[in-house]
């Protein structure tokens, strides 16, 4: 299937009548009508903690799958596809990042980054032929999010101050161009004279690919920066 | 999978070389058991290979067989020469080896026997006793050395050495009025020939010349030259060892003795002694084993136990990776893989470290237990241990790994720190 037939035409994400509770169904943790987002779209998704914000972001991912509705990925439905045939649509189209925490601590900056390319053939081949191997990638990419002096990307993960790591989830979440990028939170640890910067690096690159950033936070100062703001107490009609 | 396994291996190294080291030393221990234990049965049995019959003072066979052959435990009785004399007679006897025990030379058996020793006696088959160096004894007082005697005491031809009555290492009563010479020392044999100082009977008489009933007459005390003028012809033997003319005549030779009017006497077959043997500890060779098999069990439960304690911290590794694309039977796979290299590992450390054991150790278990150990390859029976000790760990692996497949799926991306 070619995403670039889309553009600009079919939306990224197109969630329509969506329920989902965990569990046995009984209580409802989302009742979504109607939600779309265009390719290439910039999203602030803003609630407070508990609202289903992490929850929409599983469903988006194909992490689970809705009791009622439809959630159409660059025109997939990802609701109606099995367990494994949803693992493998997130590896190749969907990237991540969170809020702390995001790296394996035994594998070094660059095997960190280069992480999705291990488990997705298509960002593989797609980071192999945006430079001279995924390597190269991975650094470029790294350079790019500002982690370009040559000795800290040799250090190991554990010694990596926070703003450091986010950069090096970023560039992980990046890899292979996929074609949605989840953040969840990702600049929540950072001081707020970072968080601006970090975004903007990341806004930077998104642009070269034309990605759809999702970008989750409570921090409302930042909302401005983005295309379009939701606000889940809005649209989640429990 | 194989290369995130080892690196996640060696940022647990500290819990990861505990396991391995567990089992492995479980490994070493299931091996060992059954290697000396068929070690053992090789090398009695070359032992006693070339002897068609044993004749002792009536007690038990494998008593018999043990203190005869072995220089276990003592004989509860003597054989006098005449009825030696008369039973060699019996046409269907080719040779016989008359042997003299009850003397030591620093924890090792003397043994008075004759020149048939070193003319009859076959090991291993039919392989003969021979010289190192030096000659047979001739004189009552020669002395020829098993291997090990020499090489442990650091004995040369022509050193004096002093018997002690008794099997003991430490012994209050030696006959060190009458020194023997160290004339010849014997090839190694892997045998407890190897362990044996070998002197003529005569020798034998002469240190006891001036004793009566087992201990020396107070007053009396005759010296090494005025002993080679008297009498020394030997008046008893322990034991003599029977080759026959033709096997088949084993059994008619046997009843023959054990029916012998003059004195109560026993013949055994070493064979069917040794047999008799092996039988009587077999139950504890069984339980040796259900033991060392018991304790490759509680190594890999260690090994489970690790797995499954790490399980907790890993959920959020487990989530990253799921995030990335991993999939639930990835992250199963992961934990099986571990569980599986970890196993091998400690099974080859294991065969390793039974090796080392074995190579360091053989020297030690020929002076102390009389039988040697040859390095072999692994035995098909060894092998298939090996591998169901493998099968296992790999098994074991799927309880942590199925618990981190449900955990991958229940946690999806949420990360539970």
């Amino acid at each position: 299937m070619t995403m670039s037939d889309n553009l600009n035409t079919a939306p990224a994400i197109d969630i329509s009548t969506l329920r989902f509770s965990w569990g046995n169904g009984q209580n409802p943790i989302l009742v979504i009508e109607n939600l779309q987002v265009k390719c290439g779209e910039r999203i602030f998704v803003e609630g407070p903690s508990g609202s289903g914000k992490s929850t929409l972001l599983s469903l988006i991912a194909g992490i689970v799958t809705p009791q009622q509705g439809t959630i159409k990925v660059y025109g997939k439905h990802i609701d109606s596809l099995d367990g494994a045939s949803r693992d493998r649509f997130r590896a190749d189209h969907i990237g991540f990042i969170y809020q702390m925490f995001n790296l394996i601590p035994y594998l070094s900056v660059v095997e960190n980054v280069t992480l999705p390319c291990r488990f997705s053939k298509r960002r593989r081949d797609r980071a192999v032929g945006r430079a001279s191997g995924f390597e190269t990638e991975a650094m470029r990419l790294l350079n790019k999010l500002g982690m370009d002096e040559p000795d800290v990307v040799k250090r190991p993960v554990t010694e990596l101050s926070v703003g450091q790591q986010q950069r090096v989830a970023a560039a992980r979440a990046l890899i292979g161009a996929p074609e949605i990028l989840i953040a969840d939170e990702p600049t929540s640890s950072l001081d707020a004279g970072h968080r601006k910067a970090f975004i903007q690096l990341l806004f930077q690159e998104c642009d070269r690919e034309a990605t759809t950033l999702i970008f989750v936070s409570h921090d409302t100062t930042l909302a401005n920066l983005f295309n379009r703001t939701i606000r889940l107490a809005d649209i989640n009609k429990i | 999978m194989f290369t995130l396994a080892i690196k996640s291996f060696r940022n647990r190294k500290f819990t990861t070389t505990l396991t391995i080291v567990a089992i492995s030393l479980s490994v070493t221990l299931l091996l060992g058991v059954e290697r000396i234990r068929k070690e053992a049965r090789t090398s009695f049995t070359n032992t006693i290979s070339g002897t068609d019959l044993i004749v002792g003072a009536r007690s038990g066979p494998v008593q018999l067989l043990l203190y005869s052959v072995f220089h276990i435990g003592n004989a509860t009785n003597n054989i006098s020469w005449e009825s030696y004399q008369e039973i060699a007679r019996n046409p269907s006897i080719n040779w016989t080896i008359p042997i003299s025990l009850g003397d030591s030379h620093q924890g090792y058996r003397v043994m008075g026997t004759n020149s048939d020793y070193f003319k009859f006696l076959r090991f291993a088959g039919r392989r003969r006793l021979e010289m190192a160096n030096g000659r047979i004894f001739e004189g009552v007082f020669d002395a020829v050395l098993g291997a090990e005697v020499a090489e442990a005491l650091g004995y040369r031809i022509d050193d004096s050495i002093i018997i002690a009555h008794g099997a003991g290492k430490v012994s209050f009563i030696k006959h060190d009025d009458k020194p023997f010479k160290v004339v010849g020392i014997l090839k190694k044999t892997g045998t407890p020939v190897d362990q044996t100082v070998h002197v003529r009977l005569e020798g034998i008489e002469a240190i006891h010349i001036d004793w009566k009933n087992g201990a020396p007459i107070p007053g009396q005390s005759i010296s090494s030259d005025r002993v080679l003028t008297m009498d020394l012809s030997p008046k008893t033997v322990t034991a003599f060892l029977i080759g026959l003319k033709s096997r088949i005549k084993a059994f008619g030779v046997q009843r023959y003795v054990n029916k012998y009017p003059r004195e109560p006497l026993l013949a055994i077959l070493p064979g069917v002694a040794l047999q008799e043997l092996w039988d009587l500890i077999g139950v504890a060779e069984k339980a040796l084993l259900a033991v060392s098999a018991f304790v490759v069990v509680v190594g890999l439960s260690g090994m489970l136990i690790a797995l499954m304690t790490s399980l907790g911290e890993r959920r959020r590794e487990m989530a990253i990776l799921r995030s990335v694309g991993a999939r639930p039977l990835h992250v199963f796979s992961l934990i099986l893989g571990e569980s599986a290299m970890l196993t091998m590992a400690g099974v080859i450390a294991g065969v390793a470290m039974l090796y080392g054991l074995l190579f360091s150790c053989r020297s030690l278990i020929l002076s102390k237990f009389g039988f040697f150990i040859a390095i072999r390859g692994l035995s098909t029976y060894e092998l298939i241990l090996t591998g169901v000790v493998c099968l296992a760990g790999f098994l074991i692996g799927i309880i942590p790994g199925y618990q981190i497949y449900r955990y991958s799926l229940a946690d999806g991306m949420t990360i539970r720190i």
